[in-house]
């Protein structure tokens, strides 16, 4: 099968290779796909107190197609909001990369490592906004004390 | 070395894929050069010298073949190949016994072409028992005896299996089909000339044989027909009633001849050949082992022929191994099977999980492969296998001591 320059520059010099600490709360996880059906994709963000996405980091299981595709939208992803991560699609990845037919899943198991991350990522911050309310801030309990 | 004897050009890579086909021997080159200009003629005129001369060729050749196989040269029919001559025998033979018999036994690792061979068998009403194979590759003794019955025409078992590279127990399976009275065919495309082979000690009645394999010329191949007790078959190409009948059709005489070359020299070198290529085959397993946890060998490694090794390479999904390791031409699984997605269906019957099949490559060596190409096929896949590893998930979670099957993938 071959492969575009664009795909193959990806797959020999992958960026943002690697792992963010998946119990922080501010990073969302996504991990999709299935190694029996050859490929697994593991997708982190990092957002920063700005709301802007400051790192992606992946690891990938798969073929050529599957690691350039993850290899592509964590650089996509960084320094957009999670609103505009949202919006990449499948096809966009495919169009870029000029996969094959036979790797479009590839590209759709890449859209869905963003959303999972960010569905992990907004799970935790809907649980710590609702953990902030039960426990005082630290300025609540000083007008307490002063009391 | 001119242009046309040089086996691989610097700028190629190293050739590693002996089961997908053999690049041409310059001995079968040379014996085949005259066929090609002056000695043109049509082996089957029988009125003036360039007909005697092509004859006396393609003669030869058929007598080279039949000692490669222990047969009698009249025995031996030229096919375009192994599949025409495996589809010949099943077909060929299902079709004359047909008022008699209706059932064939084949198992489930066999090529595409007998695989396919057998289900067209099906559509015309045939019944088709395929034999499982246990984990390392090779059947069950006790299982085949227990599947023919008085209505099998021909058991159909490839001699050497062309992803895993295991041989199975000829002799055995021979004397069992004599015991009860059915043929035995067996595809020996990747066994002739690796292995001895001899019709008469293993009790065989047909055998498919193909030219590209044993470093001949592709777009030849041949079927034994055993003539005593005689074996019958319907022709599938019928004309001019060349080849006793059962092939019509102008004889390639180029193509013959280098058959016949390539079977005598594979008969002549033989054994020095196997030695040589078991050192090979145990230096890079050898030298994998040493440098990478986690690799498993698919199908027995003692009844294997030494020119073909199967790994499984944990963590690491097989194309993308491919793509990295530029300089080495290998496959995943079949050749074949590489347009689709699906794992090896060898891998599978022999029970390897899916996740390890998708991991997997096969590496043939053979008569031009050297140690120095050893060396630096594995040291080529240490470095990407190890790259890759790093940027596994799966190696990860392995790492961290997560157990995979534990995990509820998500199957797309």
């Amino acid at each position: 099968m071959s492969y575009s320059e664009k795909l193959i520059d990806h797959y020999e010099n992958p960026r943002n290779i690697g792992s963010l600490d998946k119990n922080a709360e501010d990073v969302g996880t996504g991990l999709v796909g299935a190694p029996a059906c050859g490929d697994v994709m593991k997708l982190q963000i990092k957002v920063g107190a700005d709301g802007l996405i400051e790192d992606a980091k992946f690891k990938t299981f798969g073929c050529g197609s599957a690691i350039a595709s993850s290899s592509l939208v964590t650089e996509w992803v960084k320094g957009k909001t999670i609103e505009e991560a949202e919006t990449i699609k499948n096809t966009d990845i495919a169009r870029h990369l000029a996969l094959p037919p036979v790797k479009i899943h590839c590209s759709v198991l890449a859209e869905d490592a963003i959303k999972a991350a960010i569905a992990d990522y907004r799970a935790k911050a809907t649980q710590k906004s609702a953990k902030d309310d039960e426990s005082p801030t630290a300025a609540q309990e000083a007008v307490a004390n002063a009391k | 070395m001119n242009a046309f004897t040089q086996i691989r050009r610097n700028d190629q890579p190293i050739y590693l894929d002996y089961q997908a086909t053999t690049p041409l021997d310059p001995r079968v080159l040379e014996a085949m050069m005259p066929y090609f200009t002056y000695k043109f003629g049509n082996p089957h005129s029988r009125s003036h010298s360039y007909g005697w001369e092509a004859e006396e060729g393609v003669e030869k050749a058929r007598a080279q073949v039949a000692r490669l196989i222990g047969a009698d040269e009249k025995e031996v029919i030229f096919t375009s190949g192994a599949t025409e001559s495996n589809n010949l025998a099943i077909r060929g033979v299902a079709e004359f016994y047909k008022d008699r018999k209706n059932h064939v036994v084949t198992t489930v690792t066999e090529h595409k072409c007998v695989l396919d061979t057998c289900r067209h068998l099906e559509q015309q009403g045939f019944e088709v028992t395929y034999l499982p194979v246990q984990k390392n590759g090779l059947i069950d003794l006790d299982q085949l005896r227990a599947a023919i019955t008085d209505k099998t025409v021909v058991v159909s078992i490839m001699a050497v299996n062309n992803e895993i590279g295991v041989i199975q127990p000829l002799a055995e399976i021979g004397k069992i089909c004599r015991e009860k009275k059915t043929f035995f065919h067996t595809d020996a495309a990747q066994a002739a000339g690796k292995i001895p082979l001899d019709v008469e000690a293993m009790n065989i009645d047909l055998m498919s044989i193909s030219g590209h394999k044993i470093y001949g010329p592709k777009g030849i191949g041949a079927l034994y027909v055993r003539r005593k007790p005689r074996v019958r078959l319907v022709p599938l190409i019928v004309g001019g009633g060349q080849e006793r009948g059962f092939r019509s059709g102008t004889l390639p005489t180029p193509l013959c001849v280098g058959l016949g070359e390539a079977a005598e020299i594979c008969m002549k070198e033989m054994d020095s050949e196997a030695k040589r290529l078991k050192k090979l085959q145990d230096r890079m397993l050898k030298g994998l082992r040493e440098k990478l946890p986690e690799i498993y060998v698919n199908g027995d490694l003692e009844h294997r022929i030494p020119g073909n090794l199967n790994i499984s390479f944990a963590y690491v999904e097989g194309e993308s191994l491919m793509m990295g390791i530029k300089s080495l031409s290998v496959s995943s699984g079949s050749a074949c099977t590489s347009a689709s997605l699906e794992p090896s269906y060898v891998l599978r019957a022999l029970g390897v999980d899916e996740e390890l099949a998708h991991t997997s490559l096969r590496i043939g060596l053979g008569r031009f492969t050297t140690e120095q190409e050893v060396d630096t096929a594995v040291n080529e896949l240490v470095r990407h296998v190890t790259k890759l590893r790093e940027m596994s998930p799966l190696w990860e979670m392995a790492q961290e001591g997560i157990d995979l099957k534990s995990i509820e993938w998500a199957a797309h």
